[in-house]
């Protein structure tokens, strides 16, 4: 066996890329999206390539992989890519291979949608899968939610696009506090203290310094540390650092939901994810709360946003108030911020709505 | 291979029209006993709503500090073929854009070594491939690097510079006005020691979009934010503007109404955008793209302090240079991002982030420690209290 090679770097994406993109690299026109799923790109030197987007589990098989690669083999000279969400593309230059493309993947049940006014993939974490440290399961709730919503991948007919993202804990290794709807797992409990194994793996000054809020202290005598419980919010950075600060709590752990936030600068610029429900039972394997939950909200706001507004524009729009008042949702003093920068969220106006 | 245990939970994941990861799980534990045993441990998740995960564990390959995560089971003896479960991050090509043989070559390298269960792709953009055995780390890694075609490297985890991504860019995108691929490309290269090897207070990432639609979210997931702007005017094609409308497209409801800042007319037969207002958000582009384009004075925005909400809460980038021209070798932003890297190296404290960093110390320290000119693009608005520090240079000194 050779030694491994180091520090070679990624593969040269030119090699990656169907002679269609190499000829017209930086040659494109414009696009169109010819139907729900199907993009075409026309080049200056008037190619055309057709992209068919198909929704995926992220969690793949190597069997999934050769099976997408027989396609590509067979429809696209071999050569596909995967989009920032995590959705297939096959890279189609031959428009008749289309059609067939689409039919086989019908067949194989593999989903093709995505495009304009619709959902994509929800970009999510590894859950119960594979992470260590988080607060409810990724995949099950994401399977669930989007059979829920599959019309709305297939199908253009939401009022904008809609970005739904989940993470299993505070990290949010999904980075979803950016997102239309955003499915947060949440720790509800501080954290139990194991006095006796801590000083032998965890380092104390790392410890207390890992909290946002200032509640850990050391405690000399135990070596070991104390949780001002009042101050403690549950963030789970401790136990990131520390195994001996257990946080995860079965029985408290939960789901919050989030909205109005975007990345986008088109039109209003990038903003943040809003608070909408603090709490949601964990409750596997089909999270019906979580799903009716998010169900409830694109249904809303399908239902109230004008054309081309997505979620954040149509609240900006309505106001928070009539947000809560439209949606149902009860607003609680968990809604009313109490960490960092608090302030910059209280209304310093008469100018509100009843 | 331990028996196939019942997966009563699971199996209500595999009802529904979209696909489904049990599935997957499943198709590799036909031929994978650690995909069988993860399927038991997941089960046993859902029945009692935790997972089953040990916290930690370091592992890798020679010569590099990160690129492999650590995972083990805490109920080994229930599920010993998942009793090491570790992460591969490999180094995805620029864009995600792949051809079969290089994703074969991987999918028969994770046969031989792994569980056959991967993800395409991890949020930081890795080709993830999930759970195999500390001693098949090194034999994979030995392959994987000594492909003859297309041979992979590892990707970054720990606290180092993290695999950076970007967008589809110039191969498929006409909005793409930086050469996203090759950028990325390129710094990935350029700063292969500092991937490999954490030495840093904490992560750092780079992600880079083509143009103001971010679609590689980069303004909130990546402490260097590069997203592609022009300085010049949009260019319009006025015969392609009215075929838009001759074909019933409501140019007054979607995009003149819709402009954010109000600088575009249409009186009917022609429509007028006055430039000096407009501030690039992409909207009307995007709606009319066959008759609207993005001027020729090219270049990127860079943001910077974007992250997740640990440890001071969620931020997103700031402005920092409005607009830089980047073309290869791309030196001036090689040079910045040295500069600010080795200011946060050398100022921040175990798991602060450069823009945490920035809010504890200052932005003026951070601006005079990389040679930068205060602008006012970099704020919304100048500061409201009157609180503000001098530089002892600029006040008399007894």
């Amino acid at each position: 066996m050779a030694q491994a090679r180091t520090d070679i770097g990624p593969p040269l994406y030119k090699d990656m890329l169907p002679p269609i993109c190499k000829e017209n690299y930086g040659k494109w026109r414009y696009h169109e999206i010819i139907k729900p799923g199907v993009l075409v790109h026309v080049s200056e030197t008037g190619a055309k390539l057709y992209t068919v987007r198909a929704g995926s589990p992220r969690l793949v098989s190597i069997q999934f992989i050769r099976e997408i690669c027989d396609l590509a083999d067979k429809y696209c000279g071999g050569y596909l890519r995967f989009t920032s969400r995590h959705n297939v593309e096959f890279l189609v230059s031959e428009e008749a291979n289309v059609e067939p493309l689409l039919a086989e993947l019908a067949a194989k049940k593999i989903p093709v949608g995505g495009t304009g006014n619709s959902i994509t993939n929800i970009v999510h974490t590894q859950g119960w899968v594979h992470c260590h440290t988080p607060a409810t399961d990724a995949s099950g709730i994401v399977k669930s939610v989007m059979d829920e919503l599959f019309e709305y991948f297939t199908t253009m007919k939401l009022p904008a696009k809609l970005r739904i993202a989940l993470a299993c804990c505070l990290n949010m290794c999904g980075a979803v506090h950016c997102s239309d709807i955003a499915i947060l797992g949440i720790h509800r409990t501080v954290p139990k203290i194991d006095h006796e194994n801590l000083h032998k793996m965890c380092e104390i000054p790392t410890l207390t310094a890992s909290c946002p809020t200032a509640a850990i202290r050391p405690n000399p005598k135990l070596k070991s540390i104390d949780i001002k419980a009042d101050r403690c919010m549950y963030c789970g950075n401790c136990y990131t650092m520390c195994p001996s600060v257990q946080i995860i709590d079965p029985k408290n752990d939960a789901v919050s939901i989030w909205v109005g936030g975007k990345i986008s600068n088109s039109r209003i610029g990038p903003r943040f994810s809003r608070l909408a429900i603090p709490f949601l039972p964990n409750n596997p394997p089909r999270w019906p709360e979580v799903v009716e939950a998010v169900k409830h909200l694109v249904e809303v706001w399908a239902a109230n946003a004008q054309p081309g507004e997505r979620m954040a524009e149509w609240i900006e729009r309505i106001s928070w108030e009539k947000f809560f008042e439209i949606t149902g949702l009860p607003f609680t003093d968990k809604h009313i911020d109490d960490f960092t920068l608090a302030q910059t969220t209280f209304r310093c106006t008469t100018q509100f709505k009843w | 291979m331990t028996e196939a245990k019942k997966t009563p939970l699971l199996d209500e994941l595999e009802k529904g029209p979209w696909p489904s990861f049990v599935t997957e799980i499943k198709k590799a534990a036909a031929n994978s006993p650690s995909a069988q045993d993860l399927l038991g441990q997941l089960e046993l998740s859902y029945e009692d709503k935790r997972g089953h995960w040990k916290h930690g564990g370091l592992v890798g390959v020679m010569g590099y500090g990160g690129g492999v995560i650590g995972r083990y089971s805490d109920i080994p003896e229930q599920f010993p073929n998942v009793e090491m479960f570790h992460t591969i991050r490999l180094n995805q090509p620029s864009g995600w854009y792949y051809n079969t043989k290089a994703l074969r070559q991987i999918c028969d390298l994770w046969e031989k070594y792994g569980s056959g269960l991967t993800n395409l792709h991890g949020s930081t953009g890795d080709l993830v491939l999930l759970g195999t055995r500390t001693e098949n780390l090194q034999p994979f890694f030995d392959e994987v690097s000594n492909l003859e075609e297309h041979p992979f490297d590892l990707g970054g985890s720990g606290s180092n510079l993290r695999t950076p991504s970007c967008c589809a860019g110039p191969a498929r995108c006409e909005f793409a006005l930086i050469d996203t691929t090759d950028l990325c490309h390129d710094l990935t290269n350029e700063f292969q020691d500092y991937l490999h090897r954490p030495m840093w207070p904490y992560k750092s990432k780079i992600k880079i979009s083509g143009c103001p639609n971010d679609c590689v979210a980069s303004i909130a997931r990546s402490d260097f934010s590069i997203q592609g702007t022009w300085r010049d005017d949009i260019k319009i094609d006025q015969e392609a503007v009215r075929a838009y409308v001759a074909e019933g497209f409501d140019i007054q409801g979607l995009v003149i109404d819709k402009c954010p800042t109000k600088c575009m007319s249409w009186d009917g037969n022609e429509l007028t955008i006055d430039n000096a207002n407009c501030t690039r958000c992409m909207h009307c582009i995007n709606k009319m793209c066959k008759a609207l384009r993005p001027g020729d004075d090219r270049g990127a925005t860079i943001l910077i302090g974007g992250k997740a909400p640990i440890l001071q809460g969620a931020m997103m980038g700031w402005v920092i240079i409005p607009f830089m021209k980047l073309e290869p070798p791309y030196t001036e932003l090689k040079e910045f991002l040295e500069k600010a890297w080795e200011w946060w190296d050398e100022n921040g404290k175990t798991r602060e982030r450069i823009g945490e960093l920035i809010l504890r110390l200052g932005m003026r320290n951070f601006l005079r420690a990389v040679g930068l000119e205060p602008v006012p693009q970099m704020v919304n608005a100048p500061r409201a209290n009157p609180f503000f520090f001098w530089w002892p240079e600029e006040t008399v000194q007894d």
